[in-house]
């Protein structure tokens, strides 16, 4: 059969402890998170709470505990993750740095950089950014131009990033750059390379990008011969093309996909028992969520089994992003001013705003769909 | 069943349905004639009874084991009332009467009987109740969209009766049915999405195939991810029917109907659409595959129906409940 397959996977022994002890921390850090905050989730940003998920042992999981990791499962380190986005807790300065930065570091990096930054990703200190997209390179990445020339010690960036999440207030940045020219326009998947971009480096430039809900969330990044040490290149020089997609794959992977606005579905049930034509809707979004739960958790599970789920992710994004953006479409319908309370509409306008940017944020919905196609074998 | 033993079963079957069905005898079906052979050739390898204990007489399979096999069914459009007898047989013997070779038409409430005029016996199920009642059905019409022989069940003296246990629930015989269902639109969407990947291939306009188009991909891969939801949410729906029993699953056999049945409107319009003119003729078979997701998606409660229960559950239990309610489903996680 054409498809992809996703096995039934369940949460591992112990989930329920492990959810207790998440749960009531969640209740008490979020004692006082508004609309704003939950409507943000991933992307808002609050050191100290991801300092607090360190000190827990909830940041780098799975990876190996000479490191500081805590040598836990693929599938724990879900039920985390759930746990956190189901409530909108905002996990943005430490999201990256745990989903895909330490990843790739571990899998790619030098004994040294494993050493230098893994054990402060894991205590909530060290906060990431990606920089992948540029003026005129979104979709279309590996078209992208700034480049990092090789100068005695280490190499000189010149060039322009954008859409860098956070970058003002992260401490670094892996980027994709490119280390020497495409030897013809249709091979520009080679010469690529990654690096560890100290966001402090002198003459980088961070611009705050103001977005249309009004939040400083994205940022321009200018490089002026900024200098970077060959001890902050990642992997090889010329694979970066390879590896970023690799990482790509994990960033597409998670429950993120699917749970940005469930917490507004959460907040506006009580209202909705006033709402005669309420049950309904609420029914099909709770069985869409459910189902996509369990894609979701097949997806973790092939990450634990070793295998790399592109495909299977792309997939799992692309009707998580329909699902998560037709929620608060759907509650529109519901919700209605006067009855409804303030903060449960002013959520709902929120995740109307920030719901643009699910389809776009780690591949959008277009290049998924294109990804989908050419595994279903349509070129 | 081991996942060993249920990969030789769907092997099986496989291979039974992919050298007897296609769309001659789906379109005899249609035509009133009775898939005999098939169905003998079904019976010789014990699949009506397959969901009945081995102590009486059947296989002991269990719901994911069906929902499996139901969805292999799909994949040919069901061209015999398989599910349906085996769903019949299996909860006649759950009330505790031994169930009869032969077809067993399902009676649940009072809806027709698929196939009832060739029943050897009828088996009805209102709310716990389940009887015996001796067959054929009167002959009546035929299914809206499916075309396929839909008869009455007269009431009459029951042979046998009896009380299903108390994990059936009231509802047995629609939860059975709606996860019968669901199994198969799942399993119909992949094949009407392989069929339509094929086409796409091989249909060539402006100079190329027509799968090469932005436009065309787009659509497609939004439809595989619909395949893929809709088997995720058929699969779970019988696991948790393994385990929980059927009442206890009401809530992923409903998540499923409603999914299954969203997922079976939106496949259907693409692969219509990516087909085009030749997808709406008589003489393509795509229409005999989409004409049973529209009969599925139906039949055992739309989705309105089984929505509304959902969403009337979560509304009364409040907001706090919402997450915490989805995660208790989960294996070894109710305890908490």
């Amino acid at each position: 059969m054409v498809g992809l397959r996703f096995d039934l996977r369940d949460t591992p022994p112990g989930s329920a402890t492990l959810r207790a002890e998440l749960r009531a921390f969640l209740a008490e850090q979020g004692k006082d998170w508004g609309p704003m905050e939950r409507g943000y989730s991933w992307m808002g940003f609050d050191r100290a709470f991801s300092r607090e998920v360190g000190k827990r042992g909830w940041i780098g999981m799975t990876w190996p505990e000479a490191y500081g990791g805590a040598g836990r499962t693929a599938l724990e380190r879900y039920v985390v993750l759930e746990e956190m986005l189901a409530v909108g807790a905002p996990v943005g300065a430490h999201w990256i740095g745990d989903r895909q930065s330490g990843p790739l570091i571990l899998r790619l990096g030098t004994e040294e950089q494993r050493r230098e930054f893994i054990p402060r990703i894991v205590s909530g200190e060290l906060a990431f950014a990606i920089g992948l997209s540029e003026p005129d390179s979104g979709s279309d990445l590996a078209s992208l131009r700034t480049r990092a020339e090789k100068v005695p010690g280490g190499w000189k960036v010149n060039g322009r990033k954008v859409w860098t999440t956070n970058a003002h207030r992260c401490d670094f940045a892996i980027t994709l750059l490119r280390t020497s020219p495409a030897p013809d326009p249709r091979a520009k998947h080679q010469g690529l390379s990654q690096f560890l971009i100290d966001l402090r480096a002198s003459g980088l430039t961070i611009r705050p990008i103001l977005d249309l809900v009004g939040e400083e969330g994205f940022n321009e990044l200018t490089f002026d011969d900024v200098f970077v040490p060959d001890s902050l290149v990642v992997g090889e020089i010329g694979k970066g093309w390879e590896q970023a997609t690799a990482e790509l794959a994990i960033e597409r992977a998670g429950p993120e996909r699917y749970l940005s606005s469930l917490p507004l579905l959460t907040a506006a049930l009580e209202d909705l028992r006033a709402e005669p034509a309420a049950a309904e809707m609420v029914g099909r979004l709770i069985a869409r969520a459910g189902t996509l739960r369990q894609m979701s958790l097949a997806v973790a599970g092939m990450l634990q089994d070793g295998q790399t789920p592109a495909r299977e992710a792309a997939l799992v994004k692309d009707v998580g992003n329909d699902f998560e953006q037709a929620l608060p479409e759907r509650l529109r319908d519901l919700l209605m001013p006067g009855r409804t309370p303030p903060e449960v509409l002013e959520m709902q306008r929120i995740m109307t705003m920030v719901g643009r940017s699910y389809s776009l944020r780690g591949g959008t919905r277009e290049i998924l769909r294109g990804i989908i196609a050419r595994q279903l074998g349509l070129r | 069943m081991s996942d060993d033993l249920r990969a030789i079963l769907l092997d099986q079957v496989e291979k039974l349905l992919s050298d007897a069905a296609g769309p001659d005898l789906l379109r005899a079906n249609e035509r009133g004639e009775w898939p005999a052979a098939l169905w003998e050739e079904a019976e010789a390898l014990g699949l009506p009874l397959a969901l009945v204990p081995e102590a009486m007489g059947g296989a002991g399979l269990g719901w994911g084991d069906a929902a499996a096999l139901w969805q292999l069914l799909g994949r040919h459009a069901s061209p015999l009332p398989l599910g349906e007898g085996m769903i019949a047989a299996a909860l006649l013997a759950a009330a505790g009467v031994a169930p009869r070779a032969g077809y067993l038409g399902l009676a649940v409430d009072t809806a027709p009987v698929v196939w009832g005029r060739r029943a050897a016996a009828l088996v009805q199920v209102m709310g716990e109740t389940v009887a015996l009642q001796p067959g054929p059905a009167t002959r009546q019409g035929r299914a809206g969209f499916a075309r396929e022989p839909a008869d009455a069940a007269a009431p009459g003296v029951p042979v046998a009766e009896g009380r299903l246990p108390p994990a059936y629930g009231p509802e047995a015989g629609m939860l059975a049915g709606a996860l019968l269902n669901a199994a198969r639109i799942a399993g119909a969407l992949e094949t009407v999405l392989a069929m339509t990947v094929d086409y796409a291939n091989t249909r060539k306009q402006f100079g190329r195939p027509i799968g090469g188009f932005q436009a065309v991909q787009q659509l497609l891969a939004r439809c595989a991810g619909e395949v893929a939801v809709a088997g995720v949410a058929a699969g779970q729906a019988g696991r948790a029917a393994d385990r929980h029993g059927l009442a206890g699953a009401t809530f992923e056999i409903a998540s499923a109907k409603v999914v299954c049945g969203e997922a079976a409107h939106a496949g259907a319009e693409i692969v219509h659409q990516v087909h085009a003119a030749i997808g709406f003729t008589d003489d393509h078979a795509l229409h005999l595959f989409t004409r049973r997701l529209w009969e599925w998606r139906d039949g055992f409660g739309a989705e309105r129906v089984w929505a509304r229960r959902i969403g009337e559950a979560a509304l009364a239990r409040g907001g706090a409940a919402l997450w915490p309610d989805l995660i208790t489903r989960d294996h070894g996680e109710g305890e908490q």
